[in-house]
C-alpha cells in the first residue's frame, strides 16, 4: 500500500504542492515569507525575475478557469518561465485520451512543472504518483484546484492576506461563510488556519451546505459549526465568504438565491456584528447579491482585490520554491 | 481415482469435527473420514497434508467472473484459476454482467462454460428485474430451471417499491430467495465514499449510512409482508447490523453477508485517494468495521464473501471518483478469514463455518462439509505459511486490491473439486 504522502520526497522535502494538509507551520510561513519580495516585482519597470528561466510550465486545465489559469500564467512569466496553456476538456479528453496518457505525452515534451486543475478530487495525486512511477519525479505538480478537495495556492494567498492585515494568527477568530460542502477553497483555508494556530474557526452555513461531519474533518481542530450567521460573525476578525455555484442555487440544497442572501448573504448589518476592523475576503468570482452585498464587496473592510494581487506573488513563491532550486 | 489425504488436521465446521486424520476420496465423493480407510479402499494416490488443515472447499457467495460482457477485465478461465488457488470450490456470481443474467439462455451458457473439470461449481444469481432496470420481473421460474440459485439486483436498487414488493411476492410464490444490497438509490446518489470525517476532509461526495438503513428498513418490512426469504448482501454499517439483529429477534428469517474488505478496512484506508479503496458499498468508519467483525463472530452476520471484482488497471488508474468500483478477492478470502479469526480469538472451526457451512445453508444445498457421501470439494491449506500479496502472485486477472503488499498467513496447498485436483501449490496443473 502506498501510504507515503506524494507531495514530499523521501527526504521530506516538498516536491509538489497538492494540498495544504500535512504542510507544517514552518513551511507555510516559509512560502509566505518567500512571497513578500515578489509583491515588489510587480512595481518594477521590468516585471520579471530569472528564477525559472528556461523552465517549461504546463497549465493543464481539465476544468475551465480563466482567472486561476491567468494568475498562474502571470506568475510563471514573471519568473521567466515558458508557459504552455492547455485546455484539456476541449482537446485530448474530448478525443477519449486518458488522464495519464495525456500526462505521459506532456512528460515526454520535457515539462518541468504541471499546474493542474481537475473536476475530480485527488486527480493531482494520481498524476504525482504516476510521475513517480515512471521516474519523472523532477516534474513538479501544483494543484490549481481538484474537485471539492483542495486549492492550496488559494488557501496560501488567503493566509498571506490575513497575515498582511492581521499579523498574528494565534489571536484570531475566523468565520468561513457559505458552501463549505462543495468548496475546495474552504478545505484549503481550514487546513492552513488550523496549522497556523488560529484558535477559533467558525463554519457558517445551512446544514445542506456543510459536510455532515464538518466538525470532525480535521482532528483536534478548533472548528465550530454555526447555522446562525449572527452567531458566526459576532466578534470575528476575518470573514471569508465562499462563492455559491450557480448549480447549487435553486434545488434541494437551497430554495432560492433570495432566501440564501437573506439568511447568509454578507450585508453591512451582518458585518457590523464582527469586529470593527474585521476584514472581508472572497476567492472570486463574486455573486453580488447572493453571498455578498455590493456595499460590503466594495466597502472599506473588503480586501478582495489585494487577495488577487497577493495571489500572483504567492504563486511565484510556490513555483520558484518547487522548481527554482535554492534562492 | 481413489485418493487419501493424510496426516492433516481435518476440520468440518458443519459437524464440529476437528481431529487429526485422513479424508478418503473415491471419484467425486468422500467415502471416509478419520483414522482408517473404509473397507476395500486402496489409495491410488495420496496427498500429504502434514502441517495442514483439511476443510471443506470454500463457498463464496459473491464473485464476479466478468462473463459475459467484460472479458477484457477477466475471463472464466482466469477467475476459475484464481478460485482454485484460493481454495474456493463453489461460488455465486451476481447478475451484473453485460447483458445482465436476466434470460435463461445466458444462464445456461454460463453454466455450460463453467462445467469443466477443475472449475468451481457456479451458481448464477439471476436478475430480479429485466435488465436490472427495476421495472419488469424476470422469468424467475425459467431462470431457476436454467440454474439460478436465487434472484437479486447486483448493485442496482429497485427504486419503485411497488415493483420491489411484487418481485418479492412472485419469488416467494415459488420459494425462491431474494438477495439484495441495502442501498437507497437517492441518498447515496453521486457518492463515492462513506459520508464521514474522511470524505469531508478529502472532498469526496459522501454515501451516508442512512442510504443503507433507509433501504434496509424497506427491505425488511417487505420481506415480512411478502414472506420471501431475504438475504442481505454486502452489509456495511453498524446501524444496519443492529437492524438485522432486531428483525431476527422478532422472528424474521433474514440472513446477511459482508465482504472481506469491509471486515478489515475502513474509510481511512482511502489514504491519498487510493482507487483500490473505491468500493461498493463504501468502506465505512473504524467503528462500523469493528461492529461488523463482532457481528460476524457472534453469528449475527452469517457469511463472509470475497465480493471478487476483477477490474483492469486502466479502469482503476483514474481519479478516485471516476475509478471503477471493486476489488479482486477470491484468493484473499481464506487468509483474511484466518486473520479475522486470529484477531477475534475464534476457534478455527467456527471461523471457517462463515466460508463453508454457513454459505451452504444460505444456498440451501447439501454441500460445504466433509462427511461420508459428500461431494469431494476440499481445501487443504497451511495456516502458518505466510505470503505477500502481489500482482505476480494473484492468478486473477484483476490485480486491484488494497491488500497488495500485505503479508498474510494461510496458504492453500491443494484444492479438490468433485475429487479432481484443481490446484496444487507444488506444481503447475
Amino acid at each position: 500500500m502506498n501510504l507515503a504522502n506524494p507531495q514530499f520526497n523521501t527526504h521530506g522535502e516538498l516536491i509538489h504542492l497538492l494540498s495544504i494538509e500535512d504542510l507544517s507551520r514552518d513551511i507555510l510561513h516559509a512560502i509566505l515569507d518567500r512571497a513578500e519580495p515578489f509583491t515588489a516585482v510587480a512595481e518594477r519597470e521590468v516585471k520579471k525575475v530569472p528564477l525559472l528561466r528556461g523552465k517549461s510550465v504546463f497549465n493543464l486545465f481539465f476544468e475551465n478557469s480563466t482567472r486561476t489559469r491567468t494568475t498562474f500564467e502571470i506568475a510563471a512569466k514573471r519568473l521567466s518561465a515558458d508557459v504552455i496553456n492547455l485546455n484539456i476538456n476541449t482537446s485530448s479528453a474530448a478525443k477519449g485520451e486518458s488522464l495519464l496518457d495525456t500526462v505521459d505525452n506532456l512528460a515526454a515534451m520535457q515539462a518541468d512543472m504541471f499546474v493542474v486543475r481537475h473536476a475530480s478530487s485527488g486527480a493531482p495525486y494520481l498524476i504525482a504518483q504516476h510521475l513517480a512511477g515512471i521516474g519523472s519525479n523532477h516534474i513538479h505538480v501544483v494543484n490549481a484546484g481538484d474537485g471539492r478537495h483542495s486549492h492550496p495556492t488559494q488557501g496560501l494567498l488567503d493566509m498571506y492576506t490575513i497575515r498582511h492585515y492581521k499579523r498574528d494568527f494565534t489571536q484570531l477568530t475566523v468565520a468561513v461563510v457559505g458552501d463549505v460542502l462543495h468548496s475546495r477553497v474552504a478545505r484549503s483555508q481550514l487546513h492552513a488556519l488550523v496549522t497556523l494556530g488560529v484558535p477559533e474557526i467558525r463554519l457558517v452555513g445551512p446544514k445542506t451546505l456543510l459536510p455532515t461531519y464538518a466538525a470532525q474533518m480535521i482532528e483536534n481542530a478548533p472548528l465550530r459549526i454555526c447555522h446562525d450567521i449572527g452567531e458566526g460573525l459576532r466578534g470575528a476578525d476575518v470573514v471569508m465568504t465562499l462563492r455559491l455555484q450557480n448549480e447549487r442555487m435553486n434545488g434541494a440544497l437551497l430554495p432560492s438565491t433570495q432566501e440564501y442572501f437573506k439568511s447568509y448573504g454578507l450585508t453591512p448589518e451582518k458585518l457590523a456584528l464582527a469586529k470593527p476592523d474585521a476584514i472581508v475576503m472572497h476567492p472570486g468570482p463574486m455573486n453580488r447579491g447572493v453571498e455578498i452585498d455590493s456595499s460590503v464587496a466594495d466597502g472599506s473592510q473588503a480586501v478582495i482585490l489585494p487577495q488577487v494581487t497577493f495571489g500572483i506573488a504567492v504563486r511565484m513563491a510556490v513555483m520558484s520554491m518547487l522548481a527554482g532550486g535554492s534562492q | 481415482m481413489k485418493v487419501e489425504i493424510k496426516n492433516g488436521r481435518v476440520i468440518d465446521p458443519a459437524s464440529g469435527l476437528d481431529r487429526a486424520g485422513s479424508v478418503f476420496v473415491d471419484g467425486a465423493t468422500i467415502v471416509g473420514v478419520g483414522g482408517t480407510a473404509p473397507g476395500g479402499f486402496e489409495a491410488e494416490g495420496t496427498i500429504d497434508a502434514t502441517g495442514c488443515i483439511v476443510c471443506p472447499g470454500l463457498i463464496d457467495l459473491s464473485a464476479r467472473l466478468r462473463e459475459p460482457g467484460f472479458e477484457y477485465k477477466a475471463t472464466l478461465e482466469s477467475e476459475m484459476a484464481a478460485a482454485a488457488a484460493g481454495g474456493v470450490t463453489r461460488l455465486v456470481c451476481p447478475p451484473d454482467t453485460d447483458p445482465p443474467l436476466d434470460e435463461p439462455g445466458l444462464v445456461q451458457m454460463l453454466k455450460y462454460r463453467a462445467r469443466h473439470p477443475g472449475f468451481a461449481h457456479v451458481h448464477p444469481l439471476g436478475a430480479l428485474t429485466l435488465g436490472l432496470a427495476g421495472q419488469r420481473l424476470t422469468e424467475m421460474a425459467e431462470l431457476a430451471e436454467a440454474g439460478c440459485i436465487a434472484f437479486g439486483q447486483a448493485n442496482v436498487s429497485v427504486v419503485d417499491t411497488q415493483v420491489l414488493m411484487r418481485a418479492m411476492q412472485y419469488a416467494a410464490t415459488f420459494g425462491f430467495s431474494v438477495w439484495l444490497q441495502a442501498q437507497d438509490a437517492h441518498l447515496g446518489k453521486g457518492g463515492v465514499a462513506h459520508d464521514g470525517a474522511v470524505s469531508a476532509r478529502l472532498g469526496l461526495a459522501g454515501i451516508p449510512v442512512v442510504a443503507e438503513t433507509v433501504a434496509l428498513a424497506t427491505l425488511l418490512q417487505l420481506a415480512r409482508e411478502t414472506g420471501v426469504r431475504l438475504h442481505i448482501r454486502r452489509l456495511s454499517s453498524a446501524a444496519g447490523l443492529e437492524m438485522i439483529r432486531a428483525a431476527r429477534a422478532t422472528g424474521l428469517a433474514v440472513t446477511c453477508d459482508i465482504t472481506i474488505n469491509h471486515l478489515h478496512l475502513c474509510d481511512q484506508d482511502i489514504g491519498f485517494f487510493n482507487a483500490h479503496a473505491r468500493l461498493d458499498p463504501p468502506l465505512r468508519s473504524f467503528a462500523d468495521r469493528d461492529a461488523l467483525a463482532a457481528g460476524l463472530a457472534d453469528g449475527s452476520i452469517d457469511v463472509l464473501c470475497s465480493d471478487h471484482t476483477p477490474v483492469d488497471d486502466d479502469a482503476k488508474q483514474m481519479p478516485f471518483a471516476e475509478a471503477e468500483v471493486g476489488a479482486t478477492g477470491l484468493e484473499l478470502l481464506l487468509p483474511l478469514t484466518l486473520a479475522w479469526a486470529k484477531a477475534a480469538g475464534l476457534p478455527l472451526g467456527r471461523a471457517l463455518a462463515r466460508i463453508t457451512s454457513d454459505p451452504a445453508r444460505i444456498l440451501g444445498l447439501d454441500c460445504g462439509c466433509i462427511a461420508v457421501g459428500a461431494t469431494a470439494d476440499i481445501c487443504v491449506f497451511d495456516p502458518e505459511a505466510r505470503f505477500t500479496v502481489s500482482r505476480e502472485r494473484l492468478k486473477s486477472q484483476g490485480k486491484n486490491t488494497l491488500f497488495l503488499g500485505r503479508e498474510l498467513a494461510g496458504e492453500v496447498r491443494y484444492t479438490l473439486i468433485d475429487g479432481h485436483l484443481a490446484y496444487s501449490a507444488d506444481r503447475l496443473l
